[in-house]
Formats: C-alpha cells, structure tokens, sequence
C-alpha cells in the first residue's frame, strides 16, 4: 500500500468517525444542554431538572419496574429459547426452519396489532391473576424473540454442539449438565448479546406498555414530559447513558474474562 | 503394510480384565435407507477390532448404537453380559474419543479429564489424583493446565483418550480419531493408543476407513460393506486370504487381469494360479492379484509372450517401489525392494512372473465391466 492511499484511508476513517460521532453525540448533546436551562429567558444553568429525578417518586419506582422487566424478560427469553434450540439442532433438525419462522414472525406484526391481539388475555390475567407490571414479560419475550434468536443462533454456530453434547453424555452428563455446563460455557458471548438486546429493546419499550395502561420508564417520561419537560429530557439522557454504561460493562466484562482465561493458560 | 503386533485374539493385559461386547443382529435404518442390515459381531474381553469400510458402510452407526447415541431399529447390544439396548448413553459406561476435536473449550485438559469423575461424583482429590494418572498415561503431565486451542491436534486426541478412559468405561470407542491428524502424528498416536488400549486392557471398538490403520492396530479387522459384515479375522487373514473380491481391493492394491477359471485354478496370460475358492464354476473371471506377488525380471529384451512388457512408471516408496508395466493390454502393478526396482528405470522391456499364491476372482459384472 502506497503513503498517500494509506493517508487517504485514515483522513476517510476519521471522517466517518466523526461524521458518525456527530450523528449520536449532537441530538444527545443537545437534549442535556436543554435539560439544563434555566427558567425564562437569560436565566442561569441549572440542574433542578437532573436533581428531581430522584426526587420524583414515580420516576424511581418506573425505573425500577423496568429494569425488573429487563431481568425478568432476559432470563425468560433464555429459559425458554436456549433449550429449545439446542435441543432442535441436536434431535429435531428438520424443525430449524420453522422454529427460526416463527421466532421472526414479532418482526413482521406492528406492536399494535400485537396489543390488540393481547389485550383480552391481559385482562382476564390482570383479574383472575395478579394485576402487575411485571405481567408485561411475557408480551415482551416475545418481542426479543427475533433479536435474541439471531444472537444465540450465530453462537450456537461458533461450536460443535453435536460433538460436545456427545462427549458429555458419554462422560455420564444428564441434558441439564450437557445444556447448562457444557453448551452455555462455551457460547457466553453470544448469550451476552442476547441479554443485552433484550434489556435494550424492554428498557426503550413504549407502545405495549402505554396501551395496556402500566407504567414502565418510557410512558412514565412521556407523562413527564407533558409536564415537565425539562426533567423529562434529563431522564431520556439518563436512561441513554445508562444503556451505553451497561453495554460497555458487559462488553468488557466478556474481554476480561476471555483475557483471563488467555493469562491463566 | 501387514506388521501388525503380532498380539494373540482376545490378549488381556496387566490392566485389569476387559469385558466382553456383543452386537447381535443389529438394524439401522435413516428414511428408509437402511444403514445397518443385521450386524452381529462379538468382541472379546480386552480385544481391539477395527470396523473398516468406505463412507457410509454403517462402521459409524454400529458404534454409535454401541454407545447409546443412537437407537437400533431391532438387534441387542449387550456389553459383559448386561443387555444395555435400551441404557441412555450417560448410563453406559462407555468411553469415547470422537473424529473430530471434542474437547471441551472452557476446561483446561485436566478439568476435562476430570470431568466424567465428577458426574460420578468423585471427590475432588481423588479427581485430581486420576486425572493426573490419566494425562501421565497418554503423556502429557506437563499439559495439564492448557485449554484445548493452545493443544496441538495430536495432543488434544491424547486428552479426549484420557478423558473416556479416566471413567474406567467397560468399552472403549474410537470413531475415527486420527483423520483429522497429518501422517506422522497418526502413525505415531496410533501406536500410542494400541499401547495405552494394552496397557488398560480395555476391550476397544475402533472405527476407521484407513485399511493400513486397521491393520496395523488391530486384533482382529471387520470389513463392512453396505451394512453388513463382509470378513472379519486377524489382519494377516484380512490381507492375504480376502474372502471377496471387496475385501481383496479395499484392503490393499490389487491388479485385476481378466483370466479363465479352469478346474480349480484361473490362467491368467498363460500362468496357472490356483483359487482361494477353488470350487469356482469354470468359465472367464477377473483375478485380483497383489502387487507383491509380481515379480519382474530383466529377460525380457528378446522375449515375447504374454507377461512382457515394458516398465512406464515406479513410484517410490521407501524401502519398497511400485514398478508400473505395460503389457500391452493392461498394465500391472509391481511391488519390488527399492534396490531391485532400481534396475528396472521406465522404457526397460522386463518380463512379469506372477507368483502361485492363491488369488481370489471378481466375476459380477460390474466388476468384470470394469477390468
């Protein structure tokens, strides 16, 4: 490679960082220099609206109920999908293209027509059930279902899952030993995608639980909003940098552990 | 290619006692294509039988029923006496080592080692202890900490052996574990394997589509075609006594120089060779010739007749060479010392005798079409 196309390349590389940069940071930006004006004109910077956050006894209590949903979903979204992959890849091949189909099929369905259609079952389980926020799960296992089949099918992929389950059963493992001890292991970061679009997707999630009237983090700041703008702001910032924070921790906690395990050999 | 250990049917080692398997009349079939037709075969305490065959001759299956990885249609596997037909595979006490790398890659080789200990909820000092044992065993003490990506393909081979026989399985299964290696490591794990499988005296179903591997490693060979059992004795036997003309050319180079069958014995271009089947109906057949019972000499120049001919090629070998003649019609294969094929350079006129060892015909038309 020629000095002047090497040059080339990075002066292009800088300017899509860049460009790209500008494309995420500025809206962000923006929003935080506007979550911390002052009231009226030329009045000084503030950050009443950052403070009531956590003064602001809804807002807490949503948070939380959302990061409980994105728990409670991610670790349902494995339960159920992590079994059944692996044991349709190792017993039931020929059922793959339908499992994948139907695992897609959320992708296709406005999330409207999803709650029109949920919506009966919704309230015959808030009345003969339990009325909780945390019912809204299970709608929202299905809504990850496409993303998290796509993570935990290219780490299914990564490995011989055959091979591995072979060995183990033939060294005495159970399914649960070959699932949990032997799989799961060996396809950690692909789970770790899976976790993290589930909790992305239920902590940015709107629509089913606006309709079917809970309060999760989002319909809690679009109320805010209407009232109070500037504290709705800070909390869409809050909860934006709270997803890229947790983002880089589990990715770097994937990296370190991977580098431990390089050090330690 | 036959210098096999010379080790007696059924030799039972310092290790303790092996346990007798026996596969009867096992059936196999994947949509209706049917994998196994009946297999019956039994292995005896300690004994090591190879099941050799092409791709999709169903050697693969019979181990898998072995080991509970697949179930028979009809047929029994019963292992030291206990029918296990119908026993999971995490209940059968097998020992497998798989063709393709199955090591665990989350686990250092000792912790797969010991992994099979912990499902039978050894302790963890006595874990360590065996585990240890086993890597000394296969050689690899010094190992025992590394994952399998920082293992050679050879080495990670000797961890999974460690690992099914760290168990003290009753069978030990290897399903073709040295494809995958380059010649030198096969040759040499090979060996290793056949000393570690006498060491334990384990008795060990060994699944490959190599002929020399089969050979070389085993007390007793099966060839298997189309799901059956096609011959199954010592090496020596497989090599020089074929019973068919399958096993004669997928065990080792044969020529096949079309002759009559006359009286119990075949001419072949003039030289009477007696008939492994001598009861053979008189008529035109194939004899399947090896190369070693070739032999050549230099005379040729003037002479005529059937087995003159001149030499086009020699492959070298080694210690041996295959000198390739040209009679005309056909051509044969030679195997000759190196020394003497030395004096036989392409271009020469040689003359070909064929030595009266017994041969086996091919007369099906297929076979026949094809000489």
């Amino acid at each position: 490679m020629t000095r002047a196309r090497r040059l080339r390349l990075r002066v292009f590389r800088v300017i899509v960082l860049v460009l790209g940069g500008a494309f995420f940071l500025i809206p962000i930006g923006a929003m935080f220099e506007f979550s911390t004006r002052g009231n009226g004109v030329g009045a000084p910077r503030t950050l009443v609206a950052w403070t009531t956050i956590v003064t602001y006894p809804d807002l807490l209590g949503a948070i939380r109920d959302s990061l409980g949903l994105a728990a409670i979903t991610s670790v349902a979204m494995l339960v159920l999908l992590l079994p059944t992959m692996i044991w349709v890849r190792l017993r039931l091949p020929r059922l793959k293209r339908i499992i994948e189909f139907i695992c897609l099929l959320p992708l296709t369905i406005p999330a409207i027509v999803l709650v029109v259609g949920l919506s009966p079952v919704y309230r015959w389980m808030a009345i003969n059930l339990v009325d909780t926020i945390f019912l809204l799960s299970f709608a929202y296992v299905i809504l990850v279902l496409p993303y998290a089949y796509r993570a935990l099918d290219a780490g299914l992929s990564g490995i011989d899952v055959k091979t591995l389950s072979e060995a183990a059963r033939s060294l005495g493992a159970g399914w649960g030993t070959v699932m949990f001890r032997i799989i799961a292991p060996n396809m950690s970061g692909a789970l770790l995608n899976a976790c993290l679009l589930s909790v992305a997707l239920v902590l940015g999630e709107f629509t089913f639980a606006n309709l079917l009237s809970y309060l999760n983090l989002q319909v809690e700041i679009f109320q805010l909003g209407l009232a109070n703008a500037g504290t709705s702001i800070a909390v869409s910032v809050a909860s934006l940098l709270f997803a890229f924070l947790l983002l880089m921790v589990l990715s770097f906690a994937g990296a370190a552990r991977r580098a431990r395990r390089m050090r330690r050999a | 290619m036959v210098d096999s250990p010379s080790v007696a049917v059924g030799t039972v080692s310092r290790g303790r006692a092996g346990i007798e398997v026996r596969l009867e009349d096992l059936r196999r079939s994947y949509v209706g294509v049917s994998a196994l037709n009946g297999l019956s075969l039994t292995l005896a305490p300690g004994e090591l039988v190879a099941l050799l065959g092409p791709s999709g001759c169903g050697k693969t299956t019979a181990m898998r029923l072995v080991a509970g990885l697949e179930v028979a249609d009809s047929g029994r596997v019963v292992i030291g006496g206990k029918d296990v037909t119908n026993v999971p595979a995490s209940k059968r006490d097998v020992g497998m080592v798989f063709q393709a790398y199955s090591l665990f890659p989350h686990m250092t080789a000792w912790q797969n080692v010991a992994f099979g200990l912990q499902m039978r909820k050894v302790s963890a000092i006595q874990r360590r202890q065996r585990a240890g044992e086993m890597l000394e065993l296969v050689g690899l003490s010094g190992f025992a900490d590394r994952f399998a990506h920082q293992l050679s393909g050879g080495q990670q081979q000797r961890v999974a052996l460690a690992r099914a026989l760290a168990i003290q399985p009753k069978v030990l299964l290897l399903d073709e574990p040295l494809s995958a290696l380059d010649a030198k490591v096969r040759a040499r794990l090979r060996d290793e394997i056949r000393r570690v499988q006498l060491d334990v005296g384990i008795t060990t179903l060994f699944v490959t589509h190599d002929q020399e591997e089969a050979l070389a490693i085993a007390d007793r060979v099966g060839v298997m075609r189309a799901g059956h059992l096609e011959q199954l004795g010592p090496p020596t036997t497989i090599y020089s006594r074929p019973a068919t003309p399958f096993v004669a050319e997928f065990v080792g180079l044969s020529n096949r120089l079309p002759g009559v069958v006359r009286r119990g014995s075949v001419e072949v271009r003039g030289a009477l060779l007696p008939l492994v089947q001598p009861d053979a109906a008189d008529g035109p057949a194939v004899a399947l010739i090896r190369p070693e019972a070739v032999t050549i000499a230099s005379d040729g120049q003037a002479a005529t007749g059937l087995l003159v001919g001149t030499v086009i090629a020699t492959a070298f070998l080694g210690a041996t060479s295959r000198v390739t003649v040209d009679l005309g019609d056909v051509t044969v294969l030679a195997q000759l010392a190196t020394s003497e094929a030395t004096a036989y350079p392409a271009g020469t006129r040689v003359r070909v005798a064929l030595r009266p060892d017994p041969v086996l015909i091919a007369r099906d038309e297929a076979t026949v079409e094809r000489a």
